[in-house]
């Protein structure tokens, strides 16, 4: 009898012997693609940190971080990250303090007052917006913004952090639209109801339940927007100037951290050279700027995260 | 149920309100048909039927909820007294209706604020800013939906934090601190457990002695034990109306009859 059973069974299990095969493929696959982003992470966190420390090898940490000058390529050169780092936290202050009111603004209509025909056109536009080459934003700084604001501030130097600030603002709107007005409309009807119940306006309903209980999206949607400040190229490098200038003037010009590396590693550098180092250590203050973001984003996130 | 046996006659006791031929629309489709139906100041009426009968969508038209959504419409009339305004009249501001009605959900939803504001926020939004008056109020109207003892220590915390039944007695409290003249409760208990339920049920069977109280409820024994009168609903049409345990025990209808009984339903 067995012997008559035996191949039956394993018939009736054929098909599943050969869709695990299959499955434990795919899920190497899958495994395999997200591995690929966790190890390019970790390499760039490999080479940033290598670097890094041999450049702190020739530059003393506390130079680095209290010397008010940046003249890597000089012959008495002065490494003092604060000359860059003023220029990236003044254009991204400008950059956020438009992106910020204005993108959640536009969440705010889009979400609880735009009409749905508006939102469909509305939507497409902003994401063409976000689409568009940074460059293209640099040069409109450059060649657009700056003449019109040089018309209500005569002193304005052609490079300027504020024109490529305000630019990198706008460029950082729909970002922050579009993560907020997902959080927004995430926030169940249930929620909205009871409010309008108790008559409230459709603003106060916007303003006192739908934004609080949407505010771990918000935070996330603001995190990303800082980011994307932070870590801005080509606008700041187009339009700002790349003279090394510890100054929180928005009137003035100077260089950001990403301007300084692009104009560094365009040049031909020794490989080794101080010089060279020092795109590392600037990429790697960069990096830990973005992370400290993401860690306070992480953990704005949990602490108001809404259960619905 | 009603605990004499001498029912008042129906033409002595005042009406808070008044569906008259109220008629209502989902785009083209109807949900409500020429519903008359009187609503007995200070009673309790249950509003009972099967599932999609229309009992929520007009329990909905009273605070006019429908306005929020495009493609509804309203004919006929809800009278409210004493100043007998139509509610459902297009010269009515919705929010005008919302300020005197108030309405309690099927699903708690508490506002992401702490349970302190949860209860003020009607107060709030009327203009109330004397912080002596807001917390006279919101204990007030925590008393009354016995909720005080559970979180007057704990005022400053997210409303969040409390239990499904606890959410649904602050949903409760935020609906009276306002005082409302009509309070409506769509299917209050439907997501709570039998003991949170008891208690809702309890609370408002109280709370009729302050306030003129409509109920949408599936559950049949609930009408049964919280209301004085009861409508039952059919497919949108109002099929039966009385107090509540004529409709129970004495149906005039035979569609009642086998819904109560439960051969249908």
């Amino acid at each position: 009898m067995p012997a008559t059973i035996a191949p039956t069974v394993a018939g009736r299990l054929a098909y599943r012997r050969s869709r695990h095969l299959r499955e434990r493929f795919i899920e190497a696959a899958l495994l395999g693609s997200a591995l690929v982003a966790v190890a390019t992470t970790l390499g760039i966190v490999f080479i940033l940190l290598k670097e890094s420390i041999a450049f702190f090898r020739q530059v003393s940490i506390v130079d680095f971080f209290t010397d008010p000058q940046w003249t890597p390529l000089f012959s008495d050169p002065h490494f003092g990250i604060w000359v860059l780092l003023s220029g990236t936290l003044t254009s991204s202050a400008i950059a956020l303090g438009v992106a910020i009111p204005v993108g959640t603004v536009l969440a705010i209509y889009l979400s609880e007052f735009a009409g749905a025909r508006t939102r469909e056109i509305a939507k497409p536009i902003l994401e063409l917006l976000a689409g568009i080459p940074t460059i293209v934003f640099g040069y409109f700084a450059l060649f657009f913004v700056t003449p019109l604001l040089k018309n209500f501030i005569p002193g304005l130097p052609g490079f300027n952090l504020l024109s490529a600030g305000l630019v990198m603002g706008v460029m950082i709107v729909p970002y922050i639209s579009s993560i907020g007005e997902d959080a927004m409309r995430a926030v169940p009807m249930s929620l909205r109801e009871g409010a309008y119940a108790m008559g409230a306006t459709r603003l106060q309903v916007a303003l006192h339940v739908v934004v609080p209980a949407a505010f771990s999206g918000l935070a996330a949607a603001y995190i990303l927007g800082i980011s994307r400040a932070v870590g801005e190229t080509m606008i700041v490098a187009v339009a700002a100037g790349n003279q090394p200038n510890l100054t929180f003037n928005p009137m003035d010009q100077a260089a950001t951290i990403t301007a300084y590396i692009v104009q560094v590693a365009k040049g031909d550098l020794p490989h080794g050279s101080t010089g060279y180092l020092t795109i590392f250590a600037a990429g790697l203050t960069l990096f830990v700027l973005t992370l400290m973001f993401n860690l306070l984003g992480y953990w704005l996130r949990r602490r108001y995260r809404e259960e619905y | 149920m009603n605990d004499e046996p001498r029912k008042p006659d129906l033409a002595t006791l005042a009406m808070k309100a008044q569906a008259r031929e109220l008629n209502f629309f989902y785009g083209a489709k109807q949900a409500l048909k020429s519903i008359t139906l009187p609503i007995y100041d200070k009673h309790v009426t249950a509003l009972i039927g099967p599932s999609g009968c229309g009992k929520s969508t007009f329990l909905r038209c009273f605070n006019r909820m429908h306005d929020l959504y495009p493609g509804t419409r309203y004919e006929g009339e809800i009278r409210l007294q004493p100043d007998d305004v139509n509610l459902l009249s297009r010269e009515v501001d919705p929010i005008e209706v919302r300020m005197r009605l108030a309405m309690v959900f099927q699903k708690p939803n508490p506002f992401p604020k702490s349970i302190f504001e949860n209860v003020a926020y009607g107060l709030r939004i009327r203009g109330e800013k004397r912080r002596t008056v807001l917390m006279d109020r919101v204990e007030k109207a925590l008393k009354d939906a016995a909720l005080w003892n559970e979180v007057k220590d704990r005022m400053d915390e997210l409303a969040t934090t409390l239990s499904g039944g606890q959410q649904q007695r602050l949903c409760i409290a935020r609906a009276l601190a306002c005082d409302p003249e009509l309070l409506l409760f769509d299917e209050p208990t439907s997501a709570l457990d039998p003991i949170a339920t008891a208690s809702i049920e309890e609370l408002i069977h109280e709370l009729r002695q302050k306030v003129t109280i409509l109920i949408v409820t599936h559950n049949m024994q609930q009408a049964a034990r919280v209301s004085d009168f009861t409508a039952y609903m059919y497919l949108g049409d109002l099929i039966e109306f009385g107090w509540t345990d004529d409709v129970f025990f004495r149906p005039q209808k035979k569609q009642t009859e086998d819904y109560i009984t439960g051969r249908f339903g």
